[in-house]
């Protein structure tokens, strides 16, 4: 009898053979969000708003009102997002195609780089540098900056200082390599924004958002654990809620891999 | 004789906390002109429009001359002490629980001869300088100072008992993002506030005093967010029963009309932070406050809201934002209602611009940190309702009093330069 990949799978996840990591932060209204300049309208956290707890408002049932925009949280952006994928098909999340919400990720381990440094920016060589270790980054898979920045307290999270954000993220040349030498599904990161936290003032501002969706790919920020990720083959499940007309949304992120 | 007031002692959980029973409340529809007079601090009584008598009680028809008209008229706060009495066994139950009680004759000096709460170094012959006071049931009543030696209104209990002297008090400030934070808690503990709760949303967003607060030993930083029900709730979890005076500074400032670029998003999140904010509020602390009225003599006091002098008019320069502090200004008018059954002040505070970066583009005068805070402590100690900041708060209030219509018509189409 031969056995089918759902089987082997089936098997995996009832075994405890395969590891499912959380990707996820919680979604609570203390997270810190993208922080604009407060004229433009802005991301704001979630809201919970208790519609009955077992009380005279609904006596056996607990529920809340959830108030997000599609950018809170950890959370998925799709390539309508930004300007430059405004005009691609199917670059909203409700139009997607599935196949692109399941996809294996190679795994670039930034941490000590970034301790050391909150504005280190992931270039070329270090992509290089690590084909050269875990091999060539394979097409249509996942690219995720692992930087630790999750284990920060939510002050240093967001290192917001008077010029703006301080936080690690790709350069423009290391982004458009992925996209022209690799063709990645996506970049993720740990930080609140795929870019890099002083990117408005990169020559060409927030790289990572303007070049990814023009060639509509996705991203993913806010994730947790990359840590214990494997460098290469962890299965990214990231299925963003089917918003209508929706340029992202919150949504829990899971990775499947290996037991180590 | 009284003691300087001692602070509070804590409670001594064997005891039932002491419940509120308040003074009479009921009031004839005129006899509110002197509410409104007490409300913004004014020594102001009702004048026959026909002949100029001033007549206290207010009446239905001026008992000189049999005119049907009255308006209130402000005149000078100064009479003669005719009689002292003290009450040492009231019948009312508010009275009798906080006798001695002294109550005092006074003629005044532009006419009439009225029954007045009395500090206690009042005198028989002796000048006395008046005031119109909220009582603890929100009601109009004259209270008699005297004049020679100015007493020392603040130690007296009677006089406590009418207004909100943040003395010994605990206050929780809710959002100290507000540029006025630092001005009122150094003005608060001067005033001896025993501890100043202040509120932080956004724990991870820098602010720029935050250090500065946390150097006062009587301060504490917490963590609050007027926008979540949540951040409210544990807050008053924790700190509920520990608050004497709240002060909620949550503001939300977006200028431009309607159809300037975001207002609807802008307009949501100013309802939200101001009006839904003082919702959730008042939904937590609000029950709290109106259970500790009568809690000791530092008990709960005082519920203190800011807005902006565009919440009593329309401005298209500031559509949405106006719209916000109007539903709120609204929805303080209720609680204020809801929380005169346990004896708590609300004091609405309205001021034009600040000197936020947001109303950079507002013509002066402007209305200081400084002074701002200033205002809410003279109004707290005043035991006011009504409080209007800086010039054009001022000119608000009078223009909308004097011809509503026009006011409309000239402070709604009022463009602000760039």
């Amino acid at each position: 009898m031969t056995t089918s990949i759902q089987d082997i799978l089936a098997e995996a996840l009832t075994q405890g053979t395969l590891r499912i990591v959380d990707l996820t932060h919680t979604l609570s209204p203390d997270f810190p969000t993208l922080v604009l300049p407060p004229e433009f309208a802005q991301a704001t956290p979630v809201k919970i708003e208790q519609l009955s707890r077992y009380d005279a408002a609904g006596p056996a049932w607990y529920w809340n009102k959830l108030t997000f925009s599609e950018h809170t949280g950890t959370h998925f952006d799709a390539p309508a997002h930004w300007v430059t994928g405004r005009d691609l098909p199917l670059n909203t999340v409700d139009t997607m195609p599935l196949e692109n919400m399941i996809r294996p990720a190679c795994v670039i381990d930034c941490s000590s780089a970034c301790a050391a440094d909150a504005d280190y920016l992931l270039t070329v060589d270090v992509l290089k540098e690590w084909e050269d270790r875990h091999g060539k980054i394979p097409a249509g898979w996942w690219v995720l900056m692992r930087t630790d920045w999750y284990k920060k307290s939510s002050v240093d999270y967001a290192n917001l200082k008077a010029d703006g954000a301080h936080t690690p993220g790709p350069t423009q040349e290391a982004i458009q390599w992925l996209i022209e030498e690799r063709d990645i599904i996506g970049f993720g990161t740990e930080t609140i924004g795929t870019d890099a936290g002083q990117a408005g003032n990169f020559a060409l501002p927030f790289p990572a958002h303007s070049l990814l969706h023009g060639a509509g790919k996705y991203g993913l920020q806010c994730l947790t654990n990359l840590d214990k990720l494997p460098a290469r083959g962890a299965i990214i499940v990231s299925a963003p809620l089917k918003v209508l007309d929706g340029s992202g949304s919150p949504l829990r992120v899971l990775a499947l891999a290996d037991t180590e | 004789m009284f003691k300087p007031l001692e602070p509070p002692k804590n409670k001594d959980p064997l005891h039932r906390t002491r419940q509120l029973v308040l003074p009479p409340r009921a009031r004839s529809r005129q006899a509110h002109l002197f509410t409104q007079a007490a409300a913004e601090g004014r020594f102001a009584l009702p004048r026959c429009k026909t002949c100029g008598q001033f007549s206290v009680p207010a009446r239905d028809c001026c008992p000189n001359c049999l005119g049907g008209e009255y308006e209130l008229a402000d005149t000078a706060p100064s009479g003669t002490v005719l009689s002292v009495t003290e009450a040492d066994i009231p019948f009312l139950n508010y009275f009798r629980e906080r006798a001695p009680w002294r109550v005092v004759l006074v003629r005044l000096d532009c006419g009439p001869t009225v029954l007045a709460h009395g500090h206690y170094d009042c005198a028989i012959d002796g000048r006395a300088t008046m005031s119109l006071k909220l009582d603890k049931a929100g009601q109009a009543v004259f209270y008699a100072a005297p004049a020679e030696t100015g007493g020392d209104p603040l130690s007296d209990p009677q006089w406590r008992e009418m207004t909100a002297d943040p003395r010994h008090r605990r206050i929780l400030i809710t959002d100290g993002r507000n540029p006025v934070t630092p001005a009122l808690v150094r003005d608060l503990l001067q005033a001896g506030a025993r501890k100043i709760f202040v509120g932080l949303p956004d724990l991870w967003k820098p602010l720029a005093w935050e250090n500065e607060l946390r150097q006062h030993a009587a301060v504490q930083v917490v963590p609050l967010d007027v926008r979540s029900e949540r951040s409210v709730y544990e807050l008053v979890r924790a700190y509920g029963a520990k608050i004497e005076i709240l002060i909620n500074t949550a503001d939300h400032i977006r200028p431009g009309g309607y159809l300037a670029p975001g207002q609807l998003c802008h307009a949501a999140d100013a309802l939200d932070m101001l009006a839904m904010g003082l919702m959730r509020l008042a939904a937590s602390f609000g029950p709290v406050m109106a259970g500790r009225g009568a809690d000791g003599e530092a008990g709960a006091v005082a519920w203190v809201n800011l807005f902006s002098a565009y919440a009593q008019t329309p401005s298209a320069a500031l559509a949405g934002y106006a719209m916000a502090h109007a539903a709120a200004l609204n929805f303080s008018l209720s609680l204020r209602a809801e929380l005169a059954g346990g004896g708590i002040r609300v004091m609405n505070v309205f001021s034009g611009a600040s000197d936020s970066d947001w109303f950079q583009t507002m013509p002066q005068p402007r209305v200081t940190a400084r002074v701002l805070s200033r205002s809410i402590l003279d109004g707290l100690r005043g035991g006011l309702e009504d409080v209007h900041v800086g010039a054009v708060a001022e000119d608000i209030k009078e223009r909308l009093r004097a011809n509503p219509k026009a006011a409309e018509r000239e402070i709604s189409s009022t463009r602000f330069g760039g």
